[in-house]
């Protein structure tokens, strides 16, 4: 149709970014962030994803949610490479004072400083954060 | 809604899938695929303990896409491919493996 082929051919690879600020468990987000992510992995998107302030716990290894009667979806993250997505990162100073290191973590990510990681955010066409 | 199985109750979603998939044994996997008319085979038990293990690994049903390259990447492309997968559940690795597999509905499975 005329009014497609006006567009260019190749449908827009889109940056994506998913921000987790928020501790794993007590609410929805980060698994719910999770499954889009995962979901997203479908289209064919430059996904990222960034972790910071108490969102860095999600990717704490060592999680017993079961206590708490919650699935263990941190072993999820582990899935992210299967799924194609690669580009992870971690908010140094977050990281930092709450006395994690890039040893406790569950995947390997991206250590990136705040100023950073402003910058590779303003450079997403969408930003979606929880 | 559930399945009965020897003497036990277990229960499943409107789509047959078990809400608990700590109460999946062989017997039910066997139990769901008499009732989806599909005989398992030694290929089938191979595909359903790999998502069994899949499962318990990343707490996830992998999406078909990524089902077939972890199959490829553990057994090779002849079994790792969607022809071969939709061979053995002709309604799908997700819709029929992983129901059989007790396992829930793959994410990112539209």
């Amino acid at each position: 149709m005329s009014a497609e082929s006006d567009n260019s051919a190749e449908p827009k690879v889109k940056r994506f970014m998913y921000v987790n600020r928020k501790a794993p468990h007590g609410t929805v987000y980060a698994l719910e962030v999770l499954e889009m992510v995962l979901i997203s992995a479908m289209f064919e998107q430059d996904v990222h994803i960034a972790f910071l302030d108490d969102g860095v716990f999600q990717v704490k290894k060592g999680q017993n949610p079961a206590v708490l009667e919650m699935k263990d979806f941190s072993k999820t993250y582990r899935a992210l490479e299967g799924y194609g997505i690669e580009k992870v990162f971690i908010e140094k100073e977050s990281m930092e004072e709450r006395g994690l290191s890039a040893d406790d973590l569950i995947i390997p990510v991206e250590v990136i400083g705040r100023e950073e990681l402003g910058a590779l955010m303003e450079s997403m066409d969408v930003v979606l954060s929880a | 809604m559930s399945y009965q199985i020897g003497g036990k109750s277990i229960e499943h979603d409107e789509e047959g899938y078990l809400v608990d998939i700590g109460q999946w044994d062989e017997d039910v996997a066997k139990m769901i695929a008499e009732a989806e008319k599909l005989p398992l085979s030694d290929e089938h038990w191979e595909v359903i303990h790999f998502l069994r293990e899949y499962y318990t690994e990343y707490q996830i049903a992998p999406a078909i896409r990524v089902l077939t390259k972890a199959l490829t990447k553990k057994m090779g492309e002849a079994k790792g491919n969607n022809k071969y997968l939709y061979e053995l559940f002709p309604y799908g690795p997700a819709k029929q493996a992983c129901k059989i597999a007790g396992l829930p509905k793959p994410t990112g499975c539209v």
